[in-house]
């Protein structure tokens, strides 16, 4: 398997796993980093057959504490609207547009957010689907708001793009670690910020950053990139590769 | 095996699209439309966005009927006249429902229009065709029910600019297809149907063309209505996944194939109920779901920032 392409957490995953613990082992250095962290892969790739992937981060620290890793996608304005009966019919009624919602948010922990970290901290570093800044763009009462951005949580939740993963990240001994991101096959392209967190006493000591590319390759993209620049053409095309098929699907009914 | 469709953005079961395809090519065959108010919603009800449903069920269309007009078009069956006129008011009717297309996809309401639309159009034409069918098969089991004229005369043939349509054996004022067009175009390009099952009972009843004629006449037209459609909706609203209409296409081809060596062995008036039954059912399902408390109130639309 091509290691670029989509998943495969098993063998290149433990490959990863395996050379990070030979080298704290083997050779410790000599100015410890409090945290290293890698991914298994930097580009999850969108084929024609892509059903959803996931990517093995893993990595060590310098001792003893909790670790926090978010993975944020490009982020997005999104109206939730809310249907309403009216004339016995159910009819979008009330709109809340956020301004700045990340497209993709998971966020994975070694134990609960609330039992590893102080509130503050939390919602400084965003730390879990809570905490996330989600501002509505037109001001609205508050109690509207908050319904909103649950209902939105929510469906997200639902479609796989927000998890709260919680006593995910699992420890080999008590500096190494590793943990699966799962991204469902409907998952947003762009480049993602993967954060990973080393948390002691309640406080974050430690932060180190890693992009993700998710990225359509191939046909798809292709396809993707030239509807998106050249829209009249691509329509054109689309019509005219639409009248060939169709001239060649009749073909066969000459004869009868 | 699943598939990723490009621009709806979503992983389908290849086999699921083209039995869908298969299924609705199969009634097209049949019925002798374009089964794109079917393929619709059902794209919808698999997971496809409505938005993209809708205009890559219009490209799709344009192949089939390419595929349709070419077998009727050998039998002789096309009125080429008529079918120009037709479009004239089509392509004007489908730039309007393309502009309010995209007015109602930014006001939020383009879902419930589609479902609204449907169910009043699937429910009157399925409710007139269902009666009109009924009556047809009566009067072929009373004997002497005498020789019928034509065509009825209404105030609709006393409309100026008065043309001669040969292949349709009419002499009626151009404005009226003109009008049926435009009318059908609004409609192809919010629900992305091609309306052949609006334009076939429009053609017979209004119009008064002999049935034989008005398939192979409404899917010419309908290709370049269909065509028009997915060019602009690619241009103002790029909601046109190619990979996906092509993937019906395949699907459709062959079941279009079956459709039309079984729709022979039916006759006109057992075939005309059977699809003002299909017509309704479809209408009846979407009302329903319209009352229905929807199982999750708040929807979700995302734009680009």
């Amino acid at each position: 398997m091509n290691p670029r392409s989509t998943s495969v957490p098993g063998k290149l995953a433990c490959r990863g796993f395996v050379l990070v613990a030979a080298l704290l082992i083997w050779a410790p250095p000599t100015r410890a980093e409090a945290l290293i962290a890698d991914l298994t892969s930097h580009l999850i790739a969108i084929t024609t057959g892509f059903t959803g992937a996931s990517v093995v981060l893993f990595g060590a620290t310098d001792g003893p504490g909790d670790v926090v890793v978010t993975v944020r996608g490009p982020d997005r304005e999104m109206t939730v609207r809310r249907k309403s009966r009216i004339a016995g019919i159910w009819v979008n009624t009330r709109e809340v547009t956020f301004a700045n919602v990340p497209s993709f948010y998971a966020v994975a922990a070694s134990r609960p957010i609330e039992d590893i970290v102080s509130p503050a901290n939390a919602a400084l570093y965003r730390l879990g689907i809570a905490n996330l800044k989600l501002e509505s763009e037109a001001p609205a009462p508050s109690v509207v708001v908050d319904t909103f951005r649950a209902a939105l949580e929510h469906t997200q939740q639902q479609a796989g793009l927000f998890a709260n993963r919680f006593g995910k990240v699992d420890f080999l001994g008590e500096r190494l670690f590793r943990t699966t991101i799962a991204f469902p096959s409907n998952v947003p392209t762009g480049t993602y910020l993967v954060e990973v967190f080393l948390v002691r006493d309640k406080d974050v000591v430690s932060g180190q950053t890693t992009p993700l590319v998710v990225s359509k390759v191939g046909v798809d993209a292709a396809v993707f990139e030239y509807a998106s620049r050249q829209p009249g053409f691509y329509g054109a095309i689309a019509v005219l590769t639409a009248v060939v098929a169709g001239w060649l699907a009749s073909l066969p009914f000459r004869g009868a | 095996m699943d598939i990723y469709l490009p621009i709806a953005e979503v992983s389908l079961d290849i086999f699921v699209l083209l039995g869908l395809g298969a299924a609705v090519g199969f009634l097209s065959g049949v019925f002798g439309v374009g089964g794109g108010f079917l393929l619709t919603p059902l794209l919808i009800f698999i997971g496809v966005p409505p938005t993209v449903a809708v205009a890559s069920s219009a490209n799709q269309l344009v192949g089939a009927s390419v595929s349709g007009v070419l077998a009727h078009w050998r039998r002789g069956n096309v009125d080429f006249k008529m079918g120009y006129v037709l479009l004239v008011g089509g392509l004007a009717g489908s730039f309007l429902g393309v502009w309010i297309f995209t007015l109602l996809k930014r006001v939020g309401q383009v879902e419930l229009t589609i479902s609204l639309c449907y169910v009043l159009l699937l429910g009157t034409l399925g409710g007139l065709m269902i009666i009109e069918s009924i009556r047809s098969m009566l009067r072929l089991h009373r004997p002497g029910a005498g020789r019928r004229r034509l065509h009825q005369h209404t105030w609709m043939h006393g409309l100026p600019l008065k043309a001669r349509f040969r292949r349709s054996k009419l002499y009626i004022s151009a404005l009226l297809p003109i009008g049926i067009g435009f009318v059908i175009g609004v409609f192809s390009a919010i629900l992305g149907i091609g309306g052949g099952f609006i334009m076939v009972p429009a053609m017979i009843y209004m119009l008064g063309m002999p049935t034989s004629v008005v398939p192979g006449t409404s899917l010419l037209q309908i290709i370049f209505v269909a065509a028009n459609v997915t060019v602009l909706q690619a241009y103002t609203n790029r909601t046109v996944d190619a990979v996906l209409a092509l993937v019906l296409l395949v699907g459709g081809v062959v079941g279009a194939r079956i459709g039309s060596r079984f729709g022979t062995r039916l006759r006109g008036e057992q075939l005309r109920f059977l699809l003002a039954l299909m017509v309704l059912a479809v209408a009846a399902k979407l009302a329903f779901d319209m009352t229905v408390r929807p199982a999750d109130l708040y929807s979700i639309a995302s734009e680009k920032g």
